[in-house]
């Protein structure tokens, strides 16, 4: 059932690349009765992408709630022998623990928020559509895998959808964002490759779990080596300060879905590479540096935050939130604790649905008004009361207002790296008070102030898709913050597990 | 077996004078199909025998290796046959003759992977080489003529280099024979004898087989020629030079140096030298590709870093303390992956080029709304060739990066992973190029029949091997293997 899920997409990518027949908007659908209009919209590309979004998340949904919390094994793993040769020997195999399974739910949700946001696109819908659900099947590889040669190929996989994704639905300097974002990731994956196969020689297999409990010695160069050629890889994903420079052209020019893909889950690709691989397999090696990236994400939180304040573009601000936000990630991994990779995963997961509202909301605006500059901008709430609601919403749980999972994920985060490396944490909580700064100060910009006439005009947010996304990540965010144990749970047993290992 | 292949060749030159009409044309594909087909199934017959066969006084082997080799030669000269069949019609009337050329540098290569003996191998080097040169040239416009002349020149002194390296490796042992069966004098069991004595001698004669195989490979130093060649020639040809020219070279030089000069090769010496040859290439390929504006060009440097990328196969074989089939086989896999790569690649251009003459780049733009399946099957191979799955050009980098790092080659795999990602830039490029831009004209690109199967049997395979690597891997282990003996 595991490889269904992974699947899955490719199904829908097949379906959609070999679409035939009249593509019609759903403007033309407009006056036409529920059922008939249900029926085109499913012959239409963004109703087969939608069916095979909402089927995929159903099935991690169900997944989820079957995951044994108690049992500290791999479930639904699946085993097949794919290279075998004299000395090396790649499985597929995948296999999911507490951390793996939140992050698909993760991923089969924002995956289907993704679709629904792009009801509206009419250039090329089949092809977009198609990529959208390869880069889905790519992402929960990553999530599923337990070989490493595996989980790079998923890794790799990504790559080609998005850098189509954003050079062709993208805006501004979308040729240029894609290329870079392509080179920034390959560069890192490419170093990560060459530490896989020197880990793998040296262990003599490629099987993560077996990795992770091995002794490894005589590795062809020294395992110090081999942990900062990976942790390159996940560094520049992440990302942290100082190779985060990909991350706001990529998200500022990419279609919103992608935007909404990006940061919300491809982001915690790396938070997950981290913990599975780094923490999982190379234990000793993280404790020696943990210091170090204690100190880089204290000043990837800073750093991101002052530089989110200094944004006029709505969406690039929402990008550099997303670096800020991301070092809490970092330091709650840098922790090597329960309660701090517990506070890191649960980030993770909560930052996931909490940026990509905003994203959804900023690209909600920028359909209406065809601008991100924040000068341009003012007044908002008059017009679109639903929207900006929404969108306060969102801020107050990006700075991480109790009652909104934020809060929680940062407050685990803190207790758990406080007694590791107390200025760090600090310089983190301080963090916390420029995210309310650029937040609140954004929204006040925004949404509040001086009714403007030129966006008189402007419709609320009313077409279905958009409420039903809007609620349902609303939903998420207050329902984790109000009861996180849902989710706690589950990661905690992962994260047990990954520390048992190791 | 190259016999018989000669043989429909020479009924190929009978038709003469002017150029032929479509049926006659598609009548000559056909027949000159039956060529690379024959020699397929002879092969194929002969996977079950247990041992070699020998023939010629021991000089040619039809081991594993060869068999390895004359699937890839025949697969390629089909797969170029069926898709040139529009573009021939720009040779006029020398559209038969094209067909006879690579016919006839095929089965010239069919005999230089069965060869044992260093005088066959260089007959059947210049067979091969200068059907080549004379295919380089039909074109006969004026870039062609100058492609034809730059190959020939340069092809003839390295030619001769590698004569002189035989000349002194016969001086040196006595017989030109690669490897013998038990008892029977060879350079092998000369060398493995006497080798210390010989010393200078024989690194004189290695170096000089080198330089003059390595113009073959192109590798730097010796690849000056390929971008110009490559830009110059036509289509087809450049596809052929590209794949199977350069398979041929890396088969003649694990023959001589693996089975005859083993015990002398397998050195650390020689790994560093194979090892700095590689970074080289693949760096200045990589590098100089980047500014590149006409397409075949940039397949040409491209050409030389995968090049490159094999030759860090090479060091890892020569490096190797037991790892030795393992390298072999990722050189032999890789060499199969980046001819369907490569082949698919050079079809679509071929397809392009035949219909509107051009080669720049800049004319690709747009290509995915004029001819999506085209363009699609491009950028696929693209991919491929920068190393990102589900692709054959994937699983081909991790195994021979594999060998490398398990030869202890780690600083020779982070340079090759940073180059695989500075390919990136100019391969996905272009694949941007062909989605985003606009094209100059809206008229679709007609291809034939016979084209549209050799390009989905190329993209197949590439994604085909990119999911289940296995079968390749296993013929390309049966077919190293041979090296341990």
């Amino acid at each position: 059932m595991l490889s269904l899920l992974i699947f899955l997409p490719v199904l829908g990518a097949a379906v959609l690349f070999l679409h035939r027949g009249s593509l019609r908007s759903e403007d033309d659908l407009r006056g036409m009765r529920l059922i008939p209009r249900i029926l085109v919209t499913l012959s239409q590309p963004r109703g087969i992408a939608a069916l095979f979004a909402l089927v995929n998340f159903v099935l991690a949904g169900y997944m989820y709630s079957d995951f044994e919390s108690i049992d500290m094994t791999l479930q639904y793993t699946e085993r097949v022998e794919w290279i075998e040769t004299a000395n090396f020997t790649a499985q597929y195999f995948v296999g999911i623990d507490g951390l793996s399974a939140t992050m698909m739910l993760l991923t089969g949700f924002l995956f289907l928020v993704a679709v629904l946001i792009s009801w509206r696109i009419d250039l090329r819908p089949r092809e977009y559509f198609a990529w959208i659900m390869l880069l889905e099947t790519a992402v929960m590889g990553v999530f599923a895998a337990q070989d490493l040669i595996l989980f790079f190929l998923f890794w790799e996989l990504e790559l080609v959808p998005m850098f189509l994704l954003i050079s062709i639905w993208g805006t501004g300097r979308k040729e240029y964002s894609a290329m870079k974002f392509v080179l920034y990731t390959l560069s890192g994956s490419a170093l990560m490759l060459v530490g896989f196969l020197v880990l793998g020689f040296a262990a003599g297999t490629f099987d993560m779990e077996q990795l992770a409990q091995a002794d490894i010695t005589n590795p062809a160069i020294s395992l110090n080596a081999v942990f900062f050629l990976i942790l390159a890889a996940f560094a520049i994903k992440l990302p942290v300060i100082p190779l985060h420079t990909w991350l706001p052209d990529a998200h500022t020019d990419a279609p919103t879905a992608v935007s909404v893909i990006l940061a919300g889950v491809l982001l915690k690709m790396g938070g997950y590479g981290l913990i599975r691989i780094l923490v999982g397999i190379l234990p000793e090696q993280f404790d020696t540096y943990d210091v170090y990236l204690a100190a880089l994400a204290a000043a990837s939180v800073i750093y991101g935050a002052i530089l989110t304040m200094r944004q006029t573009d709505l969406k690039r601000l929402i990008a550099y939130s997303s670096v800020s936000h991301m070092g809490y990630v970092l330091l709650g991994v840098a922790a090597l604790g329960e309660v701090g990779l517990t506070g890191a995963s649960l980030q993770m997961f909560t930052h996931g649905t909490i940026t990509a509202l905003l994203f959804v909301m900023v690209g909600l605006i920028y359909d209406r008004s065809h601008t991100r500059q924040i000068s341009d901008m003012s007044g908002l709430a008059h017009v679109m009361p639903i929207a900006a609601t929404v969108f306060v919403v969102a801020g107050l749980a990006s700075l991480g207002l109790p009652t909104m999972s934020g809060f929680v994920a940062e407050v685990l985060v803190f207790l758990g790296s406080v007694e590791a490396f107390e200025a760090p944490t600090i310089i983190a909580v301080i963090g916390i008070l420029l995210s309310a700064g650029y937040i609140l100060w954004t929204v006040e910009r925004v949404f509040f102030g001086p009714r403007d006439e030129k966006w008189d005009h402007l419709p609320d947010t009313t077409a279905w898709w958009e409420q039903v996304s809007m609620a349902a990540l609303v939903g998420v965010i207050i329902g984790v913050g109000v009861y996180p144990a849902t989710i706690v749970d589950v990661l905690e047993s992962g994260v047990r597990r990954t520390l048992g290992l190791g | 077996m190259a016999a018989v292949a000669a043989l429909i060749l020479i009924w190929d030159f009978l038709p003469r004078g002017k150029p032929l009409p479509a049926a006659r044309g598609k009548a000559l594909l056909v027949f000159a199909l039956v060529g690379p087909a024959l020699a397929a199934a002879w092969a194929f017959s002969l996977l079950t025998r247990d041992e070699a066969g020998y023939s010629f006084a021991n000089s040619v082997v039809l081991d594993d290796f060869s068999l390895y080799f004359w699937f890839l030669f025949c697969g390629i000269a089909a797969a170029i046959i069926l898709a040139s069949q529009e573009y021939a019609k720009r040779f006029g009337e020398y559209e038969a003759e094209f067909y006879a050329l690579v016919l006839f540098a095929t089965s010239a290569m069919l005999l230089l992977a069965a060869s044992r003996d260093l005088i066959l191998i260089f007959v059947a080097l210049e067979t091969t080489s200068i059907a080549q040169y004379i295919m380089a040239s039909l074109q006969r416009d004026e870039r062609s003529t100058e492609a034809g002349i730059k190959y020939l020149l340069m092809g003839a002194v390295a030619s001769a280099v590698i004569l002189y390296g035989m000349a002194y490796l016969f001086g040196l042992t006595g017989t030109t024979r690669l490897l013998a069966p038990d008892g029977e004098i060879s350079i092998a069991s000369v060398i493995a004898e006497r080798g210390d004595d010989m010393g200078a001698g024989l690194l004189l004669a290695s170096v000089m087989l080198i330089a003059g195989l390595g113009f073959k490979m192109a590798v730097v130093p010796f690849q000056m020629w390929v971008p110009d060649v490559y830009q110059g020639s036509p289509a087809p040809v450049g596809a052929f030079l590209s794949v199977a020219s350069k398979a041929a070279a890396f088969a003649v030089v694990l023959r001589i140096f693996y089975e005859g000069m083993q015990s002398e090769v397998i050195s650390d010496s020689w790994s560093e030298t194979f090892a700095i040859v590689a970074a080289v290439s693949m760096t200045l390929g990589n590098l100089l590709a980047m500014v590149q504006t006409n397409i075949k060009r940039l397949l040409g440097y491209s050409s030389i870093a995968q090049a490159g990328y094999i030759l860090v196969g090479l060091a890892a074989i020569s490096a190797a303390d037991g790892g030795f089939s393992n390298s072999a086989s990722s050189v032999l896999f890789f060499m199969g992956a980046y001819a369907l790569t490569n082949l698919a690649a050079f079809i679509v251009v071929i397809a392009i080029s035949a219909r509107s003459g051009t080669d720049e780049i800049a004319d690709y733009a747009g290509l995915g709304r004029r001819a999506p399946w085209l363009a699609g099957a491009l950028a696929f191979a693209l991919v491929s060739l920068t190393g990102i799955p589900p692709t054959a050009g994937f699983v081909a980098k991790i195994y021979i990066f594999n060998a490398a790092v398990e030869s202890d080659l780690i600083w020779l795999v982070v340079i090759a992973v940073l180059n695989s990602v500075a390919s990136a830039f100019y391969y996905l490029r272009v694949a941007g190029i062909m989605f985003t831009g606009e094209p100059r004209t809206t008229e679709s690109v007609p291809t034939t029949n016979a084209l549209k199967l050799a390009l989905m049997v190329a993209v197949a395979g590439i994604l085909v091997v990119g999911l289940v690597p296995s079968p390749l891997l296993d013929a390309a282990r049966d077919a190293a293997a041979v090296f341990s003996q």
